[in-house]
């Protein structure tokens, strides 16, 4: 138990000097690009994926549902609601876990074992700023727009599925979905996304920049990061969503 | 620092332990400047354990390791990134950045560290590819570079910054003897062209006859012989001799 705490406080102090370094010259914006497009644009397919799989199942499940109650006009807005408060963000932050986590601690746990960092630091590169900054801000940049993707590409699966099973049309899913939607539930959400992101590049940078077990430990770091990084969101979501009701009272439905 | 002003690197009583196990104990010793000192010691004795002392990337529980005048156990950011730029630091397997190419991995420290312009980067790229014969293959990934060109891609980026102090990790393990041969002759022209102080680790004899003005030898975390090849073949250490003497 001392151990998940003593691993809980440099996490926390690793992740800390992350965002302090972020602001700290230089601003490695080459590196920052790098990853943007490696963590954002190399997960797009798979979030695309996942979103129009999941819209259209939620609805095929939904739909019957409510047609017992005599709601089914309700089922864009259920979807919308559903998708921009909590599977969106959920989910996207759990894909880009295993996705984009693993790779990150497997990155720089084999850089570490190569001794690459060192080279670094021999050249009086700081291998920190270099190396696990970006990778922390593209994470922290690019989950809320991979969460938007995975928002609207929920939706569309959520329309396709409505449109097989009772014709509606484009216009009319859309205004039911967003009718009663309000800007008070659309940042919040993504702004917790931002933390998950800075969870996931923290976290698995963590695990792959201090691991010191040689080639064994770059599938270890792999793994841990996938974990933990997981774990955290699920254990942020719940803490985020009471501060969220807490400050954003109108967001709670 | 006492009597060591004139020293490149000095261990002042220096211990390194990894847990319950003694690296260095105690170790103090000079390498005056401009000289060659080659570090022999069987497996585990903590020969590269030094060269990682001397350029920071570990701590001594215990001494002080002096880089020209600077104490560099209590340095930190700034001051320790300029002690560094002194050190050029080839690693065993060169560490070259693997997602760059060889050309990047030379520009890199350039043009971080340095005001030069591109141009005047791409020059000091090519001059020091073209003295380790690398000229041509600068577009490169380190991945498409056989075992002796990736020696010698870690010697031009140490070479990169102009170091006062080379520190070479086994420089020709696993090569053949001819590529290793040429490894040892670039080292040799760089101290002789730029008075560069090296320090060798290497468990190649021949290599360290060739190379080295004075050896060092490390047994069980404790410097056991010290002096010019001829010396140490008549040292008191049974050990330094049959190293010195094993394939001799």
């Amino acid at each position: 138990m001392t151990n998940v705490f003593e691993i809980a406080g440099k996490v926390s102090l690793f992740g800390f000097r992350a965002a302090i370094d972020s602001f700290r010259r230089p601003f490695e914006g080459e590196q920052i690009v790098q990853q943007l497009g490696e963590i954002g644009s190399r997960s797009l397919p798979l979030v695309i994926a996942s979103g129009l799989a999941l819209g259209a199942v939620m609805t095929f499940h939904t739909h019957s549902t409510l047609v017992m109650f005599g709601a089914s006009a309700i089922s864009p807005a259920v979807q919308a609601l559903a998708f921009f408060l909590e599977i969106g963000p959920l989910v996207t932050g759990l894909l880009v876990a295993g996705r984009v986590g693993s790779g990150i601690g497997a990155v720089l746990a084999d850089m570490r074992a190569t001794e690459q960092i060192d080279g670094m630091e021999s050249l009086s590169i700081d291998s920190f700023k270099f190396l696990v900054v970006p990778r922390v801000i593209a994470c922290t940049l690019t989950l809320p727009v991979l969460t938007l993707f995975m928002d609207f590409s929920g939706l569309a699966g959520g329309f396709l599925s409505e449109f097989a099973t009772s014709r509606l049309s484009l216009q009319l899913y859309i205004f039911r979905a967003f009718s009663n939607f309000q800007w008070a539930n659309f940042w919040p959400p993504i702004l917790k996304t931002c933390v998950f992101g800075f969870a996931i590049g923290a976290i698995s940078s963590f695990f792959g920049y201090t691991t010191n077990e040689g080639a064994q430990g770059v599938g270890k770091a792999a793994t841990t990061s996938v974990v933990v990084s997981s774990l955290m969101i699920i254990l942020l979501d719940v803490i985020l969503i009471k501060l969220i009701f807490f400050m954003f009272p109108e967001s709670a439905l | 620092m006492t009597n060591g002003h004139r020293a490149a690197v000095a261990f002042d009583r220096v211990s390194k332990s990894f847990g319950s196990k003694h690296v260095l104990r105690d170790v103090s010793w000079k390498v005056p400047e401009g000289e060659a000192v080659c570090i022999l010691g069987r497996s585990g004795t903590g020969k590269s354990v030094t060269l990682k002392l001397i350029i920071a990337l570990l701590k001594p529980e215990q001494g002080s390791i002096w880089v020209d005048q600077d104490d560099v156990t209590h340095l930190e950011g700034s001051r320790l990134s300029a002690v560094r730029r002194k050190i050029g630091y080839l690693f065993q397997d060169a560490a070259l950045f693997d997602s760059l190419t060889l050309y990047e991995n030379l520009a890199l420290p350039m043009m971080r560290l340095t005001q030069k312009s591109r141009g005047e980067v791409d020059y000091v790229v090519d001059r020091v590819l073209g003295q380790v014969g690398l000229a041509c293959d600068k577009e490169k990934m380190p991945s498409e570079l056989s075992g002796g060109m990736r020696k010698r891609a870690g010697l031009a980026r140490a070479l990169m910054l102009e170091p006062k102090i080379l520190l070479a990790d086994e420089p020709s393990s696993g090569l053949d003897p001819i590529t290793a041969c040429e490894i040892d002759h670039l080292l040799l022209q760089q101290k002789a062209e730029h008075n560069t102080t090296l320090m060798v680790v290497t468990h190649d004899v021949h290599g360290a006859r060739r190379v080295a003005d004075r050896l060092v030898v490390l047994d069980h975390g404790k410097l056991v012989a010290e002096g010019t090849v001829a010396e140490v073949e008549q040292s008191e250490n049974e050990v330094a001799r049959k190293l010195i003497g094993s394939n001799a």
